[in-house]
């Protein structure tokens, strides 16, 4: 059984809820990804997204585009990247899911990359600009390599659609939370409750909800119709201003309060 | 040739082009395409551009034989193909208008767009101006300073003008501005993309927009030569205007197509913008095709003193018609751009854009080649007052 499916039915064993962090690899230099990732794992991240860093990453919003914009400065590649997840492999027991454009992937050679992650221990990959249609560049690979391609579903996805990608079956859904991109916002739609309801009435896999979600009462609220939260640029930012205290806080409170529920 | 009818129902023209964008997207571009779809079949859609183009624009364009230019280049027949004497100096107008009126069909009163050098932006704000819908422009802040007479002219169309300072702050990171902004207002918001890039349906829409440059030209030089042309040339940034030249002579296998790049300060410097000569195949905006990029997949900025050419990616289809060899690519640099944007000017007393400075160039290299007796059509894609300052500034820096 894969690490991501595993970790899914040890939350639902427990009625807990996943907290997932993204972090952009390479900010704050490679050398300290093995780190953050156990840091994040002590913390009781259910599993860690890890950013590669484009240089005309669309889908991100300003906290994320400087992350990426430092990391490529420090001279951070895909490679790079890899290798370092393999090493991080030894001693974290959480799943590692890669999110990269496809660019980056297209450039390394796709089954190249494939193999590679796969050696490295990587168990899921979230390709933001790859939707259903030209996933075969790369699906059945990742398949037939144990590695779970994490979709997404957004706000303007239609129910049929959510439907389809849903039963897809792999890992968990992503649900975008916002109409449109990664970063921190006060409030989220009023119709959010309903479509997260609609997407776990059909979705045969957890569902996650990202995007936006910086604050706890966020968390807290979001995940009444959810299974988990992934959290992107409060991390990369309490990240980058070393703000690490804050970061367990509200990786700890979430854990928790959301245990409860 | 067997018929062309690229791009297939995926969007891919063999493998590149296709739809590498984020789900938000997903349901606009599918709507669009069905939108166009049954809007191409509709004649009082059809003949409402064709009133515009003609009453609004001044099409058709006048197809002229260049005889001053020809006897300078010694061989080759040029004619130009007038897209400078559209309203608003170039071809832009033509993708402008029908996507604005497809955007009506489907209910969108807002418009989203991108623009380097301005003329796409330009184009676009015009047509809003006309039929009166809302528009805002992405625009790099280094292209704002550059082009701070097309910024003026935009506000005056009443568009707004929003400085783009992320990444190189050119054309690239405009178009992922505009992108973002589409995938937050994707629901009342059209994105009137201006070139033949990003996810299908729009290399397809657009090429078709524009196509009726390489249709009149087709008609205009068989009623006046009673052949077709040997060659046609066009200058190639996206590609647009490139593609609505070659499109109607796809499958006129005797008529040879001939792209022209920006070489910038020359192809073996890292400062140009010929993605099919230096770049590989790879996923931009949306689209798989012909991109300048390091060896980790990390896009390059390119280099043009043309800031229409400027743009490191080229259209899906062109990528096709060069894998194919239907179509040559070559380049041109700066300087020699700069030599043909006077050259024309003082033995045709038609100031060319820098864009298509780059495609004039070109041509006199190639009417030699081929000799006296041959046919060359160039798409002169715009006019050039919009350079004459950077020019004039060019010159007396004694770059040249």
């Amino acid at each position: 059984m894969n690490r991501i499916e595993k970790t899914f039915q040890l939350l639902n064993n427990n009625g807990s809820k996943a907290f997932v962090p993204y972090i952009m690899a390479g900010d704050g230099g490679l050398d300290s990804l093995v780190e953050r990732l156990q840091l994040l794992e002590k913390f009781g991240a259910s599993a860690i997204e890890v950013g590669v860093p484009f240089s005309d990453p669309v889908a991100d919003g300003p906290t994320i585009q400087q992350a990426g914009i430092r990391a490529l400065n420090n001279g951070t590649t895909l490679k790079g990247i890899v290798a370092k997840l393999a090493e991080a492999r030894e001693s974290i027991n959480i799943p590692i899911i890669l999110m990269t454009y496809l660019n980056p992937i297209y450039a390394y050679g796709i089954a190249s990359f494939v193999h590679d992650i796969q050696n490295a221990g990587v168990d899921g990959c979230i390709i933001p600009d790859m939707p259903l249609e030209e996933e075969d560049i790369i699906a059945p690979k990742l398949e037939a390599a144990g590695i779970e391609l994490i979709r997404l579903v957004t706000l303007t996805t239609p129910i049929e659609r959510i439907k389809q990608i849903a039963t897809k079956g792999n890992g968990f859904l992503y649900t975008v939370t916002v109409k449109g991109i990664t970063g921190v916002r006060n409030e989220f739609d009023g119709d959010i409750h309903a479509y997260l309801q609609a997407v776990k009435e059909v979705s045969p896999i957890p569902v996650l909800a990202g995007f936006g979600i910086s604050n706890q009462e966020q968390m807290l609220d979001l995940t009444k119709n959810c299974d988990g939260v992934v959290v992107g640029s409060r991390i990369v930012d309490l990240f980058a201003k070393n703000n690490l205290a804050e970061m367990e806080q509200l990786m700890s409170i979430f854990k928790q309060k959301s245990n409860i529920v | 040739m067997t018929a062309y009818t690229l791009p297939n129902d995926t969007g891919h023209f063999g493998k590149f082009g296709g739809r590498f964008v984020p789900e938000t997207l997903m349901k606009a571009i599918t709507e669009l395409t069905d939108a166009y779809e049954a809007a191409k079949l509709d004649p009082e859609f059809t003949s409402e551009i064709e009133r515009l183009s003609k009453e609004y624009v001044g099409r058709e364009t006048p197809l002229y034989f260049a005889e001053n230019l020809t006897k300078y280049a010694g061989g080759a027949n040029i004619y130009l193909k007038r897209e400078d004497l559209n309203h608003t100096g170039a071809h832009k107008i033509n993708n402008a208008i029908g996507q604005a009126l497809l955007a009506l069909r489907m209910g969108k009163r807002k418009i989203v767009a991108e623009t380097g050098a301005g003329q796409h932006g330009v184009a676009t704000a015009t047509v809003c101006a006309l039929l009166n819908l809302d528009c805002i422009i992405f625009m790099g802040e280094e292209d704002i300073k550059r082009q701070a007479l097309n910024v003026f002219r935009m506000e005056l169309l009443g568009a707004k003008v929003v400085s783009v300072t992320s990444g190189s702050a050119t054309l690239k990171d405009a178009v992922n501005e505009a992108l973002r902004y589409w995938v937050a207002n994707v629901e009342d918001t059209h994105y009137l993309l201006g070139s033949v890039s990003g996810p299908h349906p729009f290399p397809m829409i657009v090429r078709d927009f524009q196509s009726v440059i390489g249709k009149e030209t087709k008609e205009q030089f068989l009623e006046r030569n009673e052949s077709l042309p040997d060659a046609v040339v066009a200058c190639i940034g996206g590609g647009s205007n490139a593609m609505g030249m070659f499109y109607p002579f796809i499958e006129e296998e005797e008529v040879e197509l001939y792209g022209v790049e920006a070489a910038g300060q020359g192809v073996d410097t890292p400062f140009h913008a010929a993605s099919l000569t230096k770049g590989k195949p790879g996923v931009l905006h949306g689209a798989l095709m012909f991109v300048l990029q390091n060896e980790d997949g990390q896009i390059q900025e390119a280099h043009s003193i043309s800031a229409g050419l400027d743009y490191p990616g080229v259209g899906p289809e062109h990528s096709y018609l060069k894998e194919i060899e239907r179509a040559h690519y070559h380049s041109i640099t700066d300087k020699e751009a700069l030599d043909a944007f006077q050259l024309l000017t003082k033995l045709e007393g038609i100031i060319p854009a820098l864009e298509s400075s780059h495609a004039v160039a070109f041509a006199v290299k190639l009417a030699a080649e081929l000799g006296p007796s041959k046919n060359i059509v160039v798409c002169l894609s715009g006019r050039g007052d919009k350079d004459v300052d950077a020019v004039r500034a060019r010159l007396r820096g004694g770059n040249n």
